[in-house]
Parts: structure tokens; C-alpha cells; sequence
């Protein structure tokens, strides 16, 4: 009797009480009044009179609701009794309300997080006032962001097509505020950097283009605002303030405002500093090395009227002048614009590309659900066919249906997508406050804004109109009489409905999700267990930057050799050894290498770029690295001894044609000198871990220094603790015993180092923990494509499971005639479920195809993603079959358990 | 007297307005009034009146008030606004031309087509 009910319930609600309603009614009792007072008059009694008036009246709801209608109070109004009656309807049925909500919420979920993600990196220009009209510079065809000192006062000077240009390069630093030295992250910027983007100080005053005048003549700090706010408790009384930056003496500007995090996107510095005290920030200056291309990255604002191309054509002139003035620097120097914030294209091209996919995967997600949820409705909306014929027999207009349905429809997308959005901002918020890695400002400020509400609103309302749309044409269609009549919908004769051809599409987008985090999870496996050129397990970093202490260049190698010696002394340690820049860690120094003949060093004679290391002897058995042929450095390669290299099998085979032939070799380099090749080591991974086999190779420090080092200390026993995540590829690891205990370690290492320099700041942690950074990448994207994938696995167990559920439920009389005839299980499960792995074999094809080839954008981010991996195709069409197994396990149970006498006596 | 005749669809605008013209109405008024200018040959349902005035209102065309009636009950009573007496004039017009045009085209003899 829901049915009824609903129906008393809605002719209620039809009397619900505003002004115009109350006055509606005054006014028809009225009416009746003066009609029983006229018939009273002709001789009835009055009681008589009345129900007379009010028989002749007619229907007054129906005049009620045409008169709301007339005046014209109706959209609104019937809009608040729809949505009571939807609310009513979805209070009734809660399994259905909560299945619907929580698909919504998590599909429309998943689309904001992507979406905020995509939005704050991608979409959102940097804060900065024009930010439409700033680009960045890149150089050559591999579009390079960074570029030399002199090539940008070249491109500064010469241009006619920007405003200003500024450069700006991210460096860290140790600072002293007075108590405690603690390292920082500052952007090196070019005098005309504040002035160029337009920024106005929150305090104090900004440098200027003016306040350059040489090497180390601007000792000057600019702080960010959230600096100020955590390390200066917003004391005003900074500015003018002298710090120890490196032990060195700079005085505090001012404050930038809040809204202005530096010029990229992703790394927010804490002050800003000029480039031209490069010496005293970095320990070295390489302001008159034009062929020195460190970070330095250059941006400013096109001049009004400029298009991006004329830009381009005017940079490039200046390019091929540079080319020809300076053939030994400058090789290729064609240039293109990009936007400024991540650090071009090399990394913002993956990313967009990455980001967008997963946009694409996201949205394909709320499409499986909305199929998902519209074949629920198109079930319930058969279900209702009852109420919908006898609404129609009762002189509703299909519209009025059609019109309730919608509005229980976006009811529940609205619902769900609140749901989602309120989970996504969480999350977002969380994202944007986490620090992923210890050892780099990176950040990921991907703080909801009005976009991401505003999306979130509209893929809710459109989910709802596209799920709500499913059933329209079975209610246009229903035909009042012969349902009253008969009771229920007879057979569905028609061999594919819309319900079939949506769980196919859901389950192919299901089967393409899977895909594509199953070919995610293998590439990063394969990533994890792939040969770096060094062995991580047992070694710890110890980075202590001679830098920021004040030693200089020359000073360096002899301090280097002070810290192996004393570090080797410590029990359980097996070798130390340093290293200017760790592999895999903030990309590789590139340089160019030529061949014995080359007598003319100009780009154009370039044999191979390398990927060059400084570093001590020891370091190959500290890192683990194995030597396949030769020596490696010992101490006596210094300043006095000829020149010599170690270089790696795929330097040997590039330059030499073998390792053999290399042994012994010479090589040369930009400045022309002569060296010999003493050892040859296995090849690693130095950029990036999804890298081909690079060149590299290594320089004894005596015979060229590096201010920078990281120490590498390898041990006996297990040196990384048990939270670590890569301990899965621990095998090789020795038993743990006392005297190896990682914490005893850390502290000695401490102490050793302490005692040769007490200002020394000293960071140490496992190469393992190092190692999260180089995989963060792929981490990320392996995590959020199983989240994805995992969403896909749900959404087809839920949908497959809706389809059987729903046609065991439907076909029940059918299945207990099959059984009293005498049917097997095996038949009637056949007869009940046949359908649904029908379908499901077939979205599985498809999706599996489709997965494939979408798999090739993944490619990009993560390491050797090869969807034609046997194990991957094994893999989704494993998967696919267990989540049939598991949605229809139920249905089928009910199925067998059918009572055929019960059943057929029911009706 | 004949049966009264189901009126034409739209045209109980027309006859609320027309009745309305003659002075201020409440509904049961206007019933009572179309059939006596009517002749009590129009059969019109009498909740059927409301929703025609209901429009008539939002159309600007009669307003309407609270009053005590005759027979000393509250009642709402409606009168014509100017866009109202305009649009009566018309629409009569219109009606008029139609009627004359229908009549003159039943009136023909078969020949004449």
C-alpha cells in the first residue's frame, strides 16, 4: 500500500500552507458559501446545501493546483513538493539511497581531487599581477629551462619583446638568525626580479636592478611572508636586520606580501636573495661562465601587443647571434615560451600530460558510476511502473513525471556530490600542508578554490541529468491501462535493453581502469628492482654543506679527505666515500665530451654529453657501484698527476666502441684537456629512473673540486630502519646485530664530524630514505591510479552484482517453473546469470583494448609501463573474472535456493 | 430552453472579462453574471472559473480584493484594470471577425466554393 500512501502523501503536500494557498482555499469556500446560500434559498436544508456546492465544484485539488499553476507560483512550489515527495521516496528505499550516494560521492570525490590538483598546478596562472601576459624561456629542442648568467644579460639587453626579464635559480642555504643555524631554501634572483613581475613589499623595500654593482655587492634578504610569520613572529622590526647567511653578514630588506610564494609553482623558498652574491650563497660563481648552464631560469612579461610568436622569432635572432659570437658556449639556441611555475617542460610536460589522463580516467570513473546508477533507476523506474500508471490515470502529465524523477535523480547527485567535494576539500587540504619529502621544499599547494567547487556543483548536476535521463523513455512509453490490469511489467522482450549496453560501457571503463593501474603497479616494481648503478640498502648519506660553514672550493678536498678518514674509523663501517651530487637526486650536471682528434671545441664537434660526478676514492665500494674493468681514484690523483676519469660501460661503448678499447683511452673535454680512462663501471640511473642508459663519468675531487659533497657511509649491518618502505628488497641484507644498530650510527657519524668542525651542519639519513624523492613521481602516480583502478573494481562489482540481483529477483516464478520441470543448478544458474557474464566477457574485451591503449600515456611517468606485459593481460582478465565471481555469488546463491512450490504458489 | 452548450476552449477569458466589465465580482459573481448575460445557454464548470482568474491577475489584467459580499460573507472581489478594458475591446473585436468570418463561410451554398 507504499503506494497509496506515497499518493496521500503528495495530495497532503499539495495543501501545504503559504499565503497564496491559504487564500486559495478562503477564496473556493467562498464560492461553495454563496452557492449553498443560493441553494438553501431554492429549499434545501443547509447541510444539503452544502455537499450539493461542493459536489458541483468538482475537483478541488485539481483547481487548486491548475489555479497555482495560473498564477504563476508554480515552479518553485512544485519544485519543494517534488523534492519532499523525493526525499520521501529515498527514505523508504535507504539500501538503494546509500548505494547511490556513496558511488556519487566517491566518483564526484575522486573528479575534485583530480580536478583541484589539476587546477592549482596546471590551470591557476602563478600570483602574480598580468600573470596571462609572463612567460618563461626555454632553449633548444629538448626545451631546456636552464640557461647561463651571460646568455640571459644577452637575452635581457638585446630583446625588444618583454618588458623586463628576470632570472631566478633555487639554492640552499644555512641561515643564523642569532640562536640557531638552521638550513633554508632561497630563490638566487636577478636584481630586477621583484620589479619585472610588478610586486609591490608587504614591508620594508625590495632590491633593485640599481643595487647591483658587481660580485657580492648586494648582501641583501627578501623574506617570504610565511618566513617572517614562522621564523620572525611577524616582528616588523626585521627590516634592516643583519643575518648570517653562510656564516656571512646580510641584511634583511622587507617582507613580500602573503599571495607571492616565489616563481614556482610546487617549491615555495623562504627569502629571496641577489644573484650577483652567487659566491657567498653557493660557494662558487658562475656569473661569467656562459657555458656554465646551472638552473638559472629566466621569465618576464610580454610587452603589450606582443604575441607569444613574435617573442619567439625576436629570441631566436638574438639566439643564432649568440651561436656565432660565442660558437664554443653556445650550441643550439632556439627558444620557446612556456608557462612559468614548473619549471618548463621537462617537468611540466609530463605532468600535464599525467595530470590530464588521470583527469580523463577520473571523469571516466563518474561516467561508469552515472551508468552505474542509471541502470539502478531504470530498474526502480520499472519497479514504480505501478505508481507511475496509476499517477497517469489519476490525469497527470508525463511531464509532472518525468519532472519527479529528475528531481529525485539530482537530489541524489547533489547529495552524493556534497558528499564527495566535502572528502575531496580534506584531502586537498591535507595535500597541500604535507611535505612529501624531507629533504626539499616541495610542496603541493593545491588548496581548493571556486573552481573546484564550481566544477564539483556542475559534474553533480550533470551526473544527476545524464543517470536521471536513463529511464525517460520506458515512462513516456508506459501505457497506464494494461499495467493496472496485469500488476507487473510482462516480459521484457526486446534482446538488448539500455540496462545491457550500460553495464557493458561501465564494465569496459572498469576493465580500462584496472589496465591502466595494473600496467602502473608492474612499472613501478620493475622501476624498484631495476639496476641503479649503486646499491642503497646499508648506505647512509651524510650531507654537510661545506658551503653554508664557509670553507671555500680550494678548501674542500682537503676537509673532504679529513671526514672520510675519520668516518672510516668507526666500527661496522666498510667504506666512505663522497660524492659531489647524488645520482638520482635533482637531475644530472651534464657536459660535453669529445673525442682524442678533436681539436676544435665547439658544440657542433660534441662526441656525447655526459653526466658528470666529482668524487673520492672509496666512493664505487661506498655506493656499492661494481668496477668491470680497471682502477678506481686513490689519493694520489691530485692536481700533480695526469688527468683521469672512470667512466661507464655506455660511455666506453659510445665514445670508444668498447670497454675494452676504452681502458687506457683518451678522451678530452671543453677546455681541451687530455684524459685518460682508468677504470670502467657498470651503467646506472643519474636523471631519472625512467632514463635510457646514459653516459657518465667520474672525476677524481683532487682534480677537480666541488664545494658540494654527500657523503656516503656503508655499513655492515641493516642501516635502514624497519619503516622503510623499499625494505621489500632487502634480501641482501645481513643480519641485524647490536654493534649495527642504525641509531648508533647516525650518532657516531655525528660525533666524528662534530669534532672536526663544530658549525658544520650535518644532515644524515639512509640512501633509501633519499631514494623516495627520485620515486616520489612514479609513487604518486602508481598511487593514484590504483586508487582509480581500485574505484573501477568497485563501481563493476556493484553494477554487475545490481544486473544479477535484479534478474534473479525479476525472473524468480521463471526460475521455480524451470526448477519444478526438473532443471539442474548448472541450468539455472545458466538461465540466471548467463546474461551477466555475457556482458561482462564482452565490457572486459573491450575495456581491455581500450586499456591498452590508453596505457601509453602512462608511459611518460612511469618507468617501462608497457601494457603488452603477459602478466598485466593476465592480470585484468583475471581480475574482471573474480569480480564477476564476486557480484554474482550472492544472486546465484539466491537463485539456488529457490523453493519452486513456494515460488509458484506466491501468485 | 436548450441545454447549455460546453463553451470554446479560451474563450472564458472573454467572458470573465466581459462579466467583470459590468462592475467588481467575486467568483461565484462572475459565474452567476456570465450566465445571466448569457442567457444561461453556456455550461461552465464552476471550479474551472478559478484558474482563469488566477491568470487574468498575473496577466495584469484584473485585480483583485478582499470585500464582504451580498449575503454578508468575506469574498474576493476582482475588477478590470486598464490593460484589462484594452484587452475586452480587442479581443470582442477579434471574436467578432471570427464569428462573422465563420458564419458567412457555413452560410455558403456548395456552388459558390
Amino acid at each position: 500500500m507504499k503506494l497509496l500512501d506515497s499518493l496521500r502523501f503528495r495530495i497532503a503536500a499539495i495543501f501545504h500552507r503559504s499565503q497564496l494557498s491559504a487564500e486559495m482555499e478562503d477564496e473556493l469556500r467562498s464560492h461553495i458559501q454563496h452557492r449553498a446560500d443560493d441553494l438553501e434559498r431554492s429549499g434545501l436544508l443547509r447541510a444539503e446545501a452544502e455537499r450539493r456546492a461542493r459536489l458541483e465544484f468538482g475537483g478541488q485539488a485539481r483547481f487548486k493546483e491548475e489555479c497555482h499553476e495560473a498564477a504563476g507560483g508554480t515552479f518553485i512550489e512544485s519544485l519543494y513538493k517534488d523534492l519532499r515527495f523525493a526525499f520521501r521516496m529515498l527514505r523508504k528505499s535507504p539500501a538503494f539511497t546509500a548505494v547511490a550516494v556513496v558511488t556519487l560521492a566517491v566518483a564526484i570525490g575522486a573528479n575534485a581531487v583530480v580536478f583541484g590538483v589539476l587546477n592549482a598546478l596546471i590551470l591557476r596562472p602563478l600570483n602574480v599581477p598580468q600573470a596571462q601576459s609572463l612567460y618563461a624561456i626555454e632553449r633548444g629542442s629538448d626545451k631546456a629551462i636552464n640557461h647561463s648568467y651571460p646568455d640571459y644579460l644577452d637575452l635581457r639587453e638585446r630583446n625588444r619583446s618583454f618588458d623586463d626579464l628576470a632570472a631566478y635559480n633555487v639554492v640552499s642555504v644555512g641561515l643564523d638568525t642569532g640562536n640557531n643555524p638552521s638550513g633554508a631554501w632561497l630563490l638566487e634572483v636577478t636584481g630586477n626580479y621583484f620589479d619585472a613581475l610588478g610586486i609591490q613589499p608587504y614591508l620594508g623595500r625590495f632590491f633593485h636592478g640599481s643595487d647591483e654593482r658587481g660580485p657580492n655587492s648586494a648582501p641583501y634578504i627578501v623574506l617570504t611572508y610565511a618566513y617572517w610569520h614562522s621564523h620572525f613572529q611577524e616582528d616588523r622590526g626585521v627590516v634592516g636586520r643583519t643575518v648570517q647567511l653562510n656564516k656571512l653578514p646580510f641584511t634583511i630588506l622587507g617582507v613580500a606580501p602573503p599571495e607571492f610564494r616565489g616563481t614556482l609553482s610546487f617549491v615555495f623558498p623562504d627569502f629571496w636573495v641577489p644573484i650577483v652574491n652567487q659566491e657567498q650563497v653557493e660557494g662558487l660563481n658562475v656569473l661569467n661562465d656562459r657555458g656554465n648552464r646551472g638552473i638559472l631560469m629566466i621569465l618576464g612579461h610580454l610587452k603589450a601587443g606582443v604575441t607569444p610568436s613574435q617573442a619567439v622569432a625576436d629570441l631566436n635572432s638574438i639566439g643564432s647571434y649568440l651561436e656565432k659570437t660565442y660558437p664554443k658556449d653556445d650550441g643550439q639556441m632556439t627558444f620557446s615560451l612556456t608557462r612559468p611555475g614548473l619549471t618548463g617542460d621537462w617537468f611540466g610536460g609530463p605532468l600535464r600530460a599525467f595530470l590530464t589522463g588521470l583527469m580523463l580516467l577520473a571523469g571516466l570513473i563518474l561516467l561508469a558510476a552515472c551508468a552505474n546508477l542509471g541502470s539502478l533507476f531504470a530498474a526502480r523506474a520499472a519497479d514504480r511502473s505501478r505508481e507511475v500508471a496509476l499517477r497517469l490515470a489519476l490525469g497527470s502529465t508525463r511531464l509532472r513525471i518525468l519532472r519527479q524523477l529528475f528531481t529525485e535523480a539530482l537530489l541524489i547527485s547533489l547529495i552524493g556530490g556534497a558528499a564527495g567535494l566535502w572528502g575531496s576539500v580534506v584531502l586537498l587540504h591535507a595535500l597541500s600542508v604535507w611535505q612529501p619529502l624531507p629533504t626539499a621544499p616541495l610542496q603541493i599547494p593545491v588548496n581548493p578554490d571556486a573552481n573546484v567547487y564550481g566544477v564539483a556543483l556542475l559534474l553533480s548536476l550533470a551526473s544527476g541529468f545524464l543517470f536521471g535521463a536513463v529511464p525517460v523513455r520506458q515512462v513516456l512509453r508506459t501505457d497506464p491501462y494494461p499495467v493496472i490490469k496485469s500488476g507487473s511489467t510482462a516480459a521484457m522482450g526486446r534482446r538488448i535493453t539500455v540496462r545491457d549496453l550500460l553495464l557493458v560501457a561501465q564494465i569496459a571503463i572498469c576493465a580500462v581502469l584496472v589496465t591502466s593501474s595494473l600496467v602502473a603497479v608492474r612499472g613501478l616494481m620493475r622501476s624498484l628492482h631495476s639496476s641503479f648503478g649503486f646499491e642503497p640498502q646499508n648506505a647512509m648519506l651524510v650531507e654537510t654543506a661545506l658551503n653554508m660553514a664557509g670553507y671555500s672550493v680550494d678548501q674542500t678536498p682537503a676537509m673532504q679527505k679529513r671526514m672520510i678518514d675519520a668516518l672510516q674509523t668507526i666500527p661496522g663501517v666498510k667504506s666512505v666515500g663522497s660524492v659531489d651530487r647524488l645520482p638520482l637526486y635533482y637531475g644530472a650536471n651534464g657536459a660535453n665530451v669529445f673525442t682524442d682528434k678533436t681539436t676544435d671545441m665547439r658544440p657542433a664537434n660534441v662526441a656525447a654529453e655526459a653526466v658528470v660526478y666529482n668524487i673520492s676514492p672509496g666512493y664505487f665500494d661506498a655506493a656499492g657501484t661494481t668496477l668491470l674493468a680497471g682502477r678506481t681514484f686513490t689519493w694520489h690523483d691530485d692536481k700533480s698527476a695526469p688527468r683521469v676519469a672512470v667512466i661507464n660501460r655506455q660511455f666506453a661503448s659510445k665514445i670508444f666502441g668498447s670497454a675494452t678499447s676504452a681502458l687506457g683511452g683518451y678522451f678530452k673535454v671543453k677546455d681541451g684537456s687530455r684524459i685518460r680512462v682508468v677504470g670502467i663501471v657498470e651503467d646506472g640511473k643519474y636523471g631519472s629512473l625512467s632514463e635510457d642508459p646514459q653516459p657518465a663519468m667520474f672525476f677524481p675531487i683532487l682534480q677537480s673540486p666541488s664545494i658540494q659533497m654527500c657523503l656516503v657511509v656503508r655499513s655492515n649491518g641493516p642501516s635502514n630502519g624497519p619503516s622503510n618502505g623499499l625494505s621489500q628488497n632487502g634480501s641482501r641484507s645481513n643480519s641485524w646485530s647490536a654493534s649495527n644498530d642504525p641509531q648508533q650510527l647516525v650518532s657516531a657519524i655525528k660525533n666524528k664530524v662534530t669534532d672536526l668542525d663544530r658549525g658544520l651542519p650535518v644532515t644524515i639519513r639512509t640512501w633509501n630514505q633519499e631514494l623516495e624523492s627520485a620515486l616520489f613521481a612514479s609513487r604518486m602516480a602508481t598511487l593514484s591510479l590504483g586508487v582509480l583502478g581500485a574505484m573501477g573494481a568497485m563501481l563493476s562489482i556493484t553494477g554487475i552484482f545490481g544486473l544479477a540481483a535484479y534478474s534473479v529477483s525479476k525472473r524468480r516464478r521463471e526460475l521455480g517453473i524451470r526448477m519444478a520441470l526438473g532443471a539442474q543448478p548448472k541450468e539455472v544458474l545458466q538461465a540466471a546469470l548467463g546474461r551477466a557474464f555475457q556482458l561482462l566477457a564482452f565490457g572486459s574485451a573491450a575495456g581491455l583494448l581500450l586499456g591498452i591503449l590508453a596505457s601509453r600515456v602512462l608511459a611518460t611517468i612511469v618507468y617501462q609501463a608497457t601494457p603488452r606485459d603477459p602478466l598485466v593481460l593476465a592480470g585484468v582478465v583475471l581480475a574482471m573474472a573474480l569480480f564477476g565471481l564476486l557480484a554474482t555469488w550472492i544472486p546465484a546463491q539466491r537463485a539456488l535456493s529457490l523453493d519452486p512450490v513456494i515460488l509458484l504458489r506466491e501468485e | 430552453m436548450t441545454d447549455p452548450v460546453q463553451i470554446l476552449p479560451g474563450t472564458l477569458d472573454l467572458l470573465i472579462l466581459r462579466a467583470v466589465s459590468l462592475g467588481p465580482l467575486h467568483g461565484y459573481g462572475v459565474l452567476l453574471r456570465i450566465g445571466q448575460i448569457s442567457g444561461h445557454a453556456l455550461l461552465i464548470e464552476q471550479g474551472a472559473l478559478y484558474p482563469g482568474l488566477f491568470r487574468l491577475v498575473r496577466q495584469g489584467l484584473l485585480k483583485a480584493s478582499w470585500g464582504t459580499s451580498e449575503n454578508n460573507r468575506r469574498a474576493k472581489f476582482y475588477e478590470l484594470t486598464a490593460a484589462g478594458r484594452k484587452r475586452l475591446r480587442e479581443e470582442t473585436e477579434n471574436w467578432n471577425r471570427l464569428a462573422t468570418a465563420i458564419g458567412a463561410a457555413l452560410a455558403s451554398q456548395p456552388e459558390e466554393a
